[in-house]
């Protein structure tokens, strides 16, 4: 897509944000592990294979049900390093604060960061501070980088989906963005909604040890489910059939979705996850993630086929199919 | 036992039972169009076209206010985005809508003050905030949205706010059926009535309609087991040959529809004609904002300079609007014409026939 300018779509997760990345940004770092477009970077240092992952966090608003974007800074790039198969070692800290923005918050951020990192075991070893004038920024951004070491046997990435794989989800979508849209200017429900954004590191490790040989990991954040499945499908050069109704969302969730002519399969979510596991093993990650605090809801949404590769279908609930495709840009809502 | 509204209505055993239903009547091959953006979403959504049997096709209408929204009305509102102290407000769908030069998406990315509003209220919010600035509201929309509008116009009125302004292209669904049954080439069948908007004129906005045509026509609401229903009487109506005036949305919709909106809308607006995307000028279809409050007529207000209007070339939006091509049958579709890139607004709108095909329809 040809534009002068950077949209918002550009950053949206979806198709637009795809063709920045693939047509502007890879051509220019051009290598072959950037060009995998896996969760992190992985490559071998000495034998070891590491991860690397990096993120920005520049959610609006700072504070929200279940937690305030030093929560999500810590959890997201666990998260992305988890999704390597990685064990998450190390986190650095970037913070770029909007002059005026009152110290209190500031240490309620902090403390966030704090406890979350203690929960998902990692330490926060080095950061950088920045303050901008007024207006140069929304109240503040934080970037977070992570490195984790990725054990022995171990090869998840987006490329490895197999016909016949089980396609496994860890729990509700689209907690975190309606959650954090609900608590936005402008719309003001009384919903007990809240972000799900959690370590998934813990749990990973568990799924690991009942089954080594997991092939995919995916957490579906901006973009949501629908996003991550097509990325999927054609990094794999998959098809992929989900059926709606083992799909879970919370009544609260569809309810507002359905005022606003949002589809929650594209909303982001920050403590789920996707795994793509041989269909002999799916029962035994299964029952090992409904055991972890934030798999309870596990369930098998549906299956990896050969046919139409680079696409997502699924059967709706009243048996009829349709095709899940990658979001184009942001999700906008209805006017009637 | 309470009814959430929801789920009830989205029951596979009661959906397969109506498809089981329409299978067992339908010999006669038919095409029944869907008129309201809304359903054309819900459709493809819930897959039901490849349930149904071959013997009925859908067509999706002209019922997304954003596809019919005239090319110069989004022109005028890009204009108005670039005068010096406006702050357009409008509803999300409008955003991406390619003008002749530009989009209103694109003119926020160049600086200029354009917010997405769920609603008037917070359009009065941004009012009351920026006291400096004009703010200008685009009413797009049918009649579900128009009494909403109205509202605020009065509103703005007896609370005297001064910097609030609305563009009127709203427009009128009965008036459009019309339009498209005495086009000699379209042929349709049958007619799934829009939800929404019947809410609001009830079913006796349909009467003119019927009484002419004689064609079958049903309400029908959005869950899969709605549609499915609405389908299901208009098929038998059809094999039967005994066409009727049906309300299958009952649980919404009443013969009078709301009294309270429909006054509130003749109040602020007058019925002008009006020009639809693709279509062509359809009488007494449109709203306009009635003299005694042109002081909140951005049209009045402002003065709003556009260049010659084009209409995107090869874009068969208008043809598709009507019922006469599907998406597939348009030579820009999927191919210079995508989400990515749309030309035409049936692309744009989350509920343009073109954007659904796009997104749910099965490749074939």
């Amino acid at each position: 897509m040809k534009t002068d300018h950077i949209l918002l779509d550009h950053g949206g997760g979806g198709k637009i944000s795809h063709s920045l990345i693939t047509e502007t940004m890879l051509p220019i770092f051009d290598n072959a592990i950037i060009s995998r477009l896996d969760d992190g970077a992985i490559f071998k240092i000495e034998e070891k294979q590491f991860a690397f992952s990096t993120d920005t966090y520049v959610v609006d608003p700072i504070f929200f049900p279940g937690g305030n974007i030093g929560d999500l800074a810590v959890n997201g790039t666990v998260n992305d390093l988890a999704m390597c198969g990685a064990v998450p070692l190390y986190l650095s800290v970037g913070l770029i604060i909007e002059e005026g923005f009152p110290m209190t918050d500031l240490k309620i951020i902090l403390n966030g960061m704090r406890i979350a990192t203690k929960k998902a075991k990692v330490k926060v070893v080095t950061g950088d501070t920045k303050v901008v004038p007024k207006g140069a920024v929304d109240k503040i951004f934080i970037n977070s980088s992570g490195i984790g070491l990725i054990p022995e046997h171990v090869n998840i990435s987006g490329h490895n989906a197999r016909p016949g794989d089980k396609v496994l989800l860890s729990g509700s979508i689209a907690d975190h963005g309606i959650t954090v849209l609900t608590q936005r200017e402008g719309m003001n429900f009384d919903s007990p909604i809240v972000s799900d954004t959690a370590p998934l590191n813990h749990m990973v490790k568990r799924m690991l040890l009942a089954c080594e040989d997991i092939h995919v990991l995916r957490d579906p954040t901006r973009g949501g489910v629908g996003t991550a499945l097509n990325e999927i499908a054609i990094s794999s050069k998959v098809g992929i059939r989900i059926y709606e109704n083992k799909i879970p969302v919370k009544d609260e969730v569809s309810g507002i979705c359905e005022l606003l002519g949002f589809d929650p399969l594209y909303i982001a979510n920050e403590g789920k996850l996707l795994a793509f596991i041989e269909a002999d093993s799916a029962d035994e990650v299964l029952k090992t993630m409904r055991k972890d605090e934030f798999g309870k809801d596990a369930c098998i949404i549906g299956e990896v086929i050969s046919d139409n590769p680079g696409n997502v279908f699924m059967q709706t609930r009243i048996g009829g199919i349709r095709i899940v495709d990658m979001l184009t840009g942001e999700q906008l809502p209805r006017i009637c | 036992m309470s009814i959430k509204h929801l789920e009830e209505y989205r029951d596979p055993e009661i959906s397969r039972s109506i498809i089981d239903n329409i299978n067992k009547i339908s010999q006669k091959k038919i095409r029944l169009m869907e008129v309201c953006g809304t359903h054309t979403m819900s459709i493809f959504k819930s897959g039901i076209r490849t349930v149904l049997p071959e013997t009925i096709s859908l067509l999706s209408g002209p019922g997304c206010p954003v596809c019919v929204t005239a090319q110069h009305e989004i022109d005028a509102f890009i204009a108005l985005s670039r005068t010096d102290d406006v702050i357009i407000t409008t509803f999300g769908d409008l955003m991406k809508v390619p003008g002749t030069t530009s989009s209103l998406q694109g003119e926020r990315a160049n600086g200029h003050d354009i917010r997405i509003v769920y609603s008037t209220f917070d359009a009065f919010d941004i009012a009351k905030k920026n006291p400096g600035k004009k703010i200008v509201f685009l009413g797009v929309g049918f009649e579900t949205t128009a009494p909403a509008i109205a509202a605020s116009i009065l509103s703005v009125e007896e609370m005297k706010i001064k910097n609030f302004f609305v563009f009127s292209a709203h427009k009128l669904v009965p008036p459009a059926l019309l339009a498209l049954m005495e086009s000699s080439n379209v042929k349709i069948d049958g007619f799934i009535l829009p939800g929404h908007v019947s809410v609001i004129i009830g079913t006796k906005a349909y009467l003119p309609l019927f009484k002419k045509y004689h064609i079958p026509s049903v309400v029908a609401g959005f869950e899969p087991s709605d549609i499915l229903q609405a389908i299901y009487i208009l098929v038998k109506q059809i094999e039967t040959e005994s066409p009727r005036l049906d309300n299958a949305y009952k649980r919404a919709v009443t013969f009078d529809g709301n009294k309270k909106a429909k006054q509130i809308m003749q109040d602020v607006f007058e019925v002008v004609d009006a020009n639809w995307r693709g279509i062509g000028s359809i009488p007494k279809s449109g709203l306009k904002i009635r003299k005694e409050f042109e002081a909140y007529n951005a049209e009045n207000v402002f003065e709003i300079e556009t260049i010659g209007s084009i209409d995107p070339k090869g874009c068969d939006c208008g043809d598709i609007l009507r019922g006469l091509k599907i998406p597939p049958e348009c030579r820009l579709y999927r191919k210079t014409c995508t989400p990515m890139n749309p030309i035409g607004p049936c692309m744009v709108s989350n509920e343009g026939t073109c954007a659904a095909y796009y997104r749910y329809h099965s490749i074939e």
